[in-house]
């Protein structure tokens, strides 16, 4: 409980600015960032690409650290990667190939030691069962098509039940159909199990499909714009009497008019 | 209906009008054929295409094309001394064989191969391990291999003998030498192309160290580790049989390598011959039933490889 007496926030993102090193720059990914995600959040990062959606998905989950400001899960600083917060990444290949896909799922439980043996197993075909795979519970990960890849890899997530889910845009590799498929297989999950999630996507229909909370991104280095409410529907604004979807657009689109008239003048 | 949208289509402005128009087709629904209507359809192969299928059989053939050709060219030659006959050599084997000899050579020489072979993986996942685990650890692996990949084992072995004597231990250190580097280069490069989101998967779920080498490194690395084990093999072999034709004798035992040179020193050519079938044949069976087993349970199974 915060002094507002409302729940606290699961993660907390303080005015964080990521910088990578490349061979020749010093490169700023996001300057300043701040945001707040709370229990069974579907909390979407959107933005077009280079606004460092992705980097400060990696930095939430451990892989970098940033340079200004801090990120707390739970209250406590992210320090490093942790089982408490599972990757799902766009890249078919984080499956491993010399596992099947419930040794893919219980390789998870075991390696993290959060369970072992019978229980792990057991654990395993659950969230199998839930992405609908038991079918293929015995199938190398080559055998399998891409979005059933993808299902494998929520699953695995799933079933570590982390504090939070982070997705790094998990369907942008599949065709439209699947891409289409599996958000609605992803919000029934999420209607069952009532998960925590931090969504990474540049793709504005998923963005408003999916989340119910989206923070808008600017490139070059990533700044927050704002963060808008959705309900999945792409309801229309009242005030403004357009689409979410619509306003989400312009307030993209802005930028790119901005960027195109500073290059006339100067 | 259709036609009026044809001419609609058709009395667009003069410059589309030249434009060629795709025709316009009328639309249609129809059900598809429930799924377990539709049978199973598959032709089985005649007998041929399932033995040309085999590769085993393939391989066969060309042995025995070669057996031929062999055969064939001694008795034109007619001259034993030079090139026995095949069947002369199949003879030679079979007496080596029956007369307990060429198996004892055999054992002799791949218990001690074995030895080297086992000392050098060991030292091989040792470097490579810690060549992962830091960064000097990786200077020295380069440095090492780099150095001494490129120098023939068998090069060393008269400071071998010099330092070890006349023993097992001297050709276990040349076979070692033969083995680490080939083997240690090999898993580095397939370590060092394992790729990033793998490595994140398993830092993901708290792997580190030892265990994330064991669990992700290691069979994500597999295809090639597994090359470099079949080259540390090869490199192996050939030292041995090298080192034992020089000073076979060294334990007083010998092995192939000392039978090969001990029948030419007899000018019994068909027994030299039968010596170095043998060596072929050793490397037939390795390759064949023990890296061809090792990779279809792995990394063809995992689809690493096709």
């Amino acid at each position: 409980m915060n002094a507002q007496g409302g729940p606290a926030p699961l993660l907390q993102v303080q005015g964080v600015t990521l910088q990578y090193r490349t061979e020749k720059h010093l490169v700023t990914a996001t300057y300043r960032v701040s945001f707040d995600v709370y229990g069974a959040d579907r909390f979407v990062l959107l933005g077009p690409s280079g606004c460092g959606k992705s980097t400060l998905l990696k930095a939430v989950g451990g892989y970098m650290a940033p340079t200004e400001g801090s990120m707390r899960l739970k209250g406590a600083p992210i320090r490093g990667p942790g089982a408490d917060r599972v990757f799902v990444f766009q890249e078919f290949d984080q499956l491993l190939p010399w596992k099947t896909v419930k040794q893919n799922v219980t390789f998870a439980l075991e390696s993290s030691r959060k369970l072992s043996g019978k229980a792990a197993e057991m654990q395993a075909m659950r969230y199998i069962e839930k992405v609908n795979l038991a079918k293929f519970a015995d199938s190398y990960p080559h055998t399998l098509s891409g979005g059933m890849k993808q299902r494998v890899a929520i699953a695995r997530a799933l079933a570590m039940e982390p504090d939070v889910l982070l997705m790094d845009e998990p369907f942008a590799a599949l065709d439209a159909l699947t891409r289409r498929r599996m958000q609605e297989e992803l919000l029934e999950l999420w209607n069952g199990t009532r998960f925590t999630m931090l969504f990474v996507t540049h793709s504005i229909p998923e963005a408003v499909l999916l989340g119910n909370r989206i923070l808008l991104m600017s490139p070059h280095p990533g700044q927050v714009k704002g963060e808008l409410n959705s309900d999945g529907g792409d309801p229309v604004d009242a005030a403004s009497g357009r689409k979410l979807s619509e306003r989400i657009h312009e307030m993209l689109f802005a930028d790119r008019i901005e960027e195109q008239e500073v290059v006339r003048h100067g | 209906m259709a036609d009026a949208r044809v001419r609609e289509a058709r009395s667009l402005p003069q410059t589309a009008a030249q434009k060629p128009v795709p025709p316009l087709r009328p639309e249609y629904l129809r059900d598809v054929v429930a799924d377990g209507d539709i049978g199973v359809a598959q032709q089985p192969l005649t007998l041929w295409q399932r033995l040309a299928n085999q590769s085993w059989l393939r391989k066969l053939t060309i042995l025995v094309v070669i057996a031929v050709a062999w055969e064939a060219y001694a008795r034109a030659l007619n001259n034993p001394l030079l090139v026995p006959t095949f069947s002369a050599t199949v003879e030679a084997l079979a007496a080596g064989f029956a007369s307990g000899e060429l198996p004892q050579k055999v054992a002799n020489s791949v218990i001690l191969l074995l030895k080297g072979y086992g000392i050098g993986l060991g030292l091989a996942m040792v470097l490579t391990a810690l060549a992962m685990m830091s960064r000097i650890g990786n200077d020295l692996l380069e440095t090492l291999t780099s150095g001494f990949n490129p120098l023939p084992a068998i090069a060393l072995l008269p400071l071998a003998l010099i330092w070890f004597g006349l023993g097992d231990i001297s050709i276990i250190f040349v076979l070692v030498h033969s083995v680490l580097w080939a083997v240690a280069l090999n898993t580095h490069s397939g370590f060092r192309s394992v790729s990033t989101t793998l490595r994140m998967v398993g830092r993901n779920y708290g792997l580190k160290g030892p265990r994330f080498i064991a669990k992700i490194l290691i069979p994500a690395a597999f295809p090639s580790i597994l090359t470099g084990l079949k080259i540390g093999w090869a490199f192996a072999w050939r030292t041995l049989i090298a080192a034992e034709l020089v000073f076979g004798v060294s334990s007083g035992k010998g092995g192939l390598g000392w039978y090969i040179y001990e029948n030419k020193n007899m000018l019994d050519i068909p027994a030299v011959f039968a010596g170095l079938l043998t060596v072929i044949l050793i490397g037939l069976i390795v390759e064949n039933l023990i890296f061809r087993n090792i990779e279809a349970m792995t990394v063809r199974r995992w689809g690493m490889q096709s």
